[in-house]
């Protein structure tokens, strides 16, 4: 214990001294999801953004726990845990985030090869390399194992003929790592293989998708001849859909974490009282003046207060030694399914005002708010349909055949 | 707070799930309820429960307890409630037992509290009336002075267990009017004492409560509780104990149906082929799982804010109640429908587990009612 002290310590007076004023207590939202992604072309909400960046990855502590050989901090769970409690209390952000952390790193630890770590890794943690994940195909949703985009051996080389879609930000990404149908007279799941293509490659086109809400991160991607090394197959050829399954892992977690942890202040007005307020009024001494939206706000909290203590009963099983089995496909379901309801709530509480789409007569918040509902419906389809994780649940978990 | 079991919990479930499978299945209930019984469960079982240790375990180790919290006395409530064990916990433990503890004297406790953790009593409060539906300030009951003592009158309904109890904690008023929060004490009498008439309650689980009629019924002063009219508070803080101890029982009712018609999934045979294997069938178990899963997260989290005495402990309560009210029908109902014909007769036990979720679900307040408590505690 001496020693995570005196490591808590030497942190706080490192933080002190090297984490530029602007941002400490700047943090906004916590989500995974937000933040700097870095890369060829990184956008920085300020150059004291990009200086902490380039900071925190001098002292490898982008990818705290990461080894230290490929650009990671090397840092113990325990370790990790008090340099995010000793950034939380300066309320710095994290420098750098994206799916090289959260998606693509990890498998490259697991699965990669020495060569393959020791030139992704380091980049990722520096933030020069941003990734994207080419899984989905128009006619491989839910059936993600049928995909057809295909990859012909030539010598050193694949060479790759294909379509992506739901590519999130492959118009900002430098990097994709993505599945290709490379034995297509096998079992579907046996002729996959997991590969990692440079976005600059000549045959690599992107065209961004519109949504319902008007905008999106996502976008498809098409593959005409292009050519990549048959040394950037992680694992092995046709062995993909093992690391496929391991990173879907990984998705979910980060989906259910990013959705679940978002509302519900635990003390004082959350946001939906704040609204049902607002829009419904309210009588003398705070009661919602409207009975039945009312009881809707409550069973709203409650779910998302539920959500917590079974994400927390989770993690401290996790800590008590029991090995998760497919929570991940619970979370995600549940997780994304609140997050669905609230905006779905919000927008019902804003009343004629939740329903603007541009223009004059609406709040800047009413609009986002608008979008956000919409966007909220693909929650429940992306990182795989909720139904695919019943799928898992029913199979793994109940022992229901079929 | 920590929601993982510790080696300690972990045993006391086991070995309260072990003795309940081999000391009272279902089939045990169903012979009870088939008897013509006028106790409403074993007392030979209620003393071997206790010489477990399961009826003390809330209470001092002086009286006989084990000194332990909610979060280990809700292990053996939730494999109660999974073989439909009628014995009576919420009564004496968690209501009459914990307002002992809390209020009692040292007279009191020697004379009542320790011989229920033994096991040779049985407890019940007399906190309802007839009309008011969750309020315990509700009391219409009246306590007059007389002499050195008191005198009773007043009409008590829905008392659990309160048809066969030893003795009976009443709350009545020593001032103030019906449903007004001051002036309610509360008094213990023996069930026979003379002016009390016990009328039996059937409900539709099968198992009683009592009418308790006061008429002149003459105590002590030695007979109160606690200070003169310091009763509501008391009252509020056991009814919450014994609502998560309900809320346990549910989790145990809630799985066992659920467990019972995945097996009968499993072996029924329909179009030639198991009916497990039909996805509308299999996405509708995954969401009972999934509601049973996050119906355990929140009793248990309940039960440890009680023992902490967490700032927000009232609204944990609520958040596990309404949870496990709409879930343990749900789970119920959705469990008939999947054993099909079989499961709406007699000779199948789920439907014990539908009646009992009815029953639970409108004791201690419906999801409705703890919505309703959960935004008044946060204010709005």
């Amino acid at each position: 214990m001496a020693d995570i002290e005196t490591f808590r310590s030497e942190t706080r007076s490192w933080l002190e001294a090297n984490a530029p004023e602007s941002l400490r207590h700047a943090r906004g939202s916590s989500d995974a999801l937000e933040g700097h992604w870095g890369g060829r072309n990184a956008e920085w909400a300020t150059p004291d953004h990009k200086a902490w960046a380039e900071i925190m990855a001098d002292k490898q502590w982008t990818a705290p726990m990461w080894p230290t050989e490929y650009g990671g901090g090397g840092l113990s769970k325990q370790e990790n845990k008090v340099l995010t409690e000793e950034m939380g209390r300066l309320g710095l952000p994290a420098p750098l985030t994206g799916f090289g952390f959260t998606m693509i790193g990890p498998v490259l630890l697991r699965f990669g090869n020495e060569e393959q770590k020791k030139e992704h890794l380091p980049k990722i943690c520096r933030g020069e390399i941003r990734w994207c994940q080419g899984y989905s195909e128009p006619g491989a949703g839910s059936d993600l194992a049928s995909l057809q985009c295909k990859a012909v051996r030539e010598g050193d080389e694949f060479v790759i003929n294909g379509q992506k879609i739901w590519t999130s930000y492959a118009d900002k990404s430098d990097w994709i790592f993505a599945l290709v149908r490379t034995d297509p007279d096998v079992k579907k799941q046996e002729g996959i293989t997991f590969i990692l293509i440079d976005m600059e490659t000549p045959g690599v086109s992107v065209k961004p998708i519109q949504l319902i809400s008007g905008k999106s991160p996502f976008c498809e991607t098409f593959f005409a001849d292009v050519h990549a090394p048959v040394s950037n197959v992680i694992h092995e050829i046709n062995a993909g859909w093992t690391v496929a399954k391991a990173l879907l892992g990984h998705e979910r977690t980060m989906i259910s974490q990013v959705f679940g942890g978002a509302t519900g202040a635990r003390k004082g007005r959350g946001r939906l009282v704040e609204m049902a307020a607002k829009y419904l009024g309210e009588e003398e001494g705070g009661r919602l003046a409207d009975p039945v939206y009312r009881n809707e706000v409550a069973q709203m909290e409650m779910d998302v207060a539920g959500f917590r203590y079974a994400a927390q009963r989770m993690n401290d099983e996790a800590k008590a030694g029991h090995q998760p089995g497919a929570e991940s496909s619970m979370f995600k379901v549940v997780g994304t399914e609140n997050n669905m309801k609230q905006h779905e709530l919000m927008v019902r509480l804003a009343g004629p005002q939740g329903i603007g789409w541009e223009g004059e007569g609406f709040e800047d918040d009413e609009l986002d708010l608008t979008r956000a509902w919409l966007r909220t419906r693909g929650n429940s389809i992306e990182g795989g349909t909720s139904e695919i994780q019943l799928n898992i649940i029913a199979k793994h978990v109940l022992g229901l055949s079929g | 707070m920590n929601l993982a079991l510790t080696e300690e919990q972990q045993l006391i479930a086991e070995t309260a799930s072990d003795f309940m499978q081999e000391k009272s299945p279902v089939s045990r209930f169903r012979e009870l309820r088939d008897s013509g019984d006028v106790v409403g469960y074993s007392k030979a079982l209620w003393k071997e429960m206790a010489e477990l240790g399961w009826a003390g375990i809330p209470f001092p180790e002086k009286n006989g307890g084990a000194e332990m919290g909610m979060a280990e006395l809700i292990t053996v409530l939730e494999a109660a409630g999974a073989v439909q064990a009628p014995e009576p916990f919420l009564s004496s433990v968690l209501l009459a037992g914990q307002l002992l503890d809390r209020m009692g004297s040292e007279e009191q406790k020697k004379a009542y509290l320790e011989p229920m953790i033994e096991g040779n009593t049985c407890l019940a409060v007399a906190l309802q009336e007839s009309g008011p539906r969750y309020n315990p300030a509700h009391v219409a009951a009246r306590a007059e002075r007389d002499g050195d003592g008191y005198r009773l009158n007043g009409t008590k309904a829905h008392v659990i267990d309160g048809h066969s109890a030893d003795a009976l904690i009443v709350s009545a008023r020593t001032s103030g009017e019906t449903a007004g929060e001051e002036g309610i004490s509360l008094f213990i009498v023996a069930g026979d004492a003379a002016g009390v008439t016990r009328t039996r309650q059937q409900r539709v689980d099968h198992r009683s409560t009592a009418i308790v009629e006061l008429s002149d019924v003459r105590v002590d002063a030695a007979a109160r509780v606690g200070e003169e009219g310091a009763g509501l508070a008391a009252l509020r803080d056991v009814v919450d104990l014994a609502t998560v101890g309900l809320c346990a029982e549910m989790l145990g009712g809630m799985k066992e149906a659920f467990e019972s018609a995945l097996a009968h999934m499993k072996e029924r045979e329909q179009f030639e082929v198991k009916i497990a294997s039909f996805q509308a069938l299999q996405h509708r178990a995954v969401r009972l799982f999934i509601e049973i899963e996050m119906c355990r997260s929140s009793v248990m989290a309940a039960a440890r804010a009680l023992d902490e005495d967490a700032a927000n402990k009232a609204q944990l309560v609520s958040l596990a109640k309404a949870r496990c009210s709409d879930a343990y029908v749900e789970v119920a109902n959705e469990s008939i429908q999947f054993f099909g014909g079989v499961g709406v007769t007699d000779e199948y036990d789920v439907g014990f587990y539908l009646k009992r979720a009815r029953v639970a679900e409108l004791t201690f307040g419906d999801g409705n009612f703890h919505r309703d408590r959960w935004a008044t505690l946060r204010g709005y």
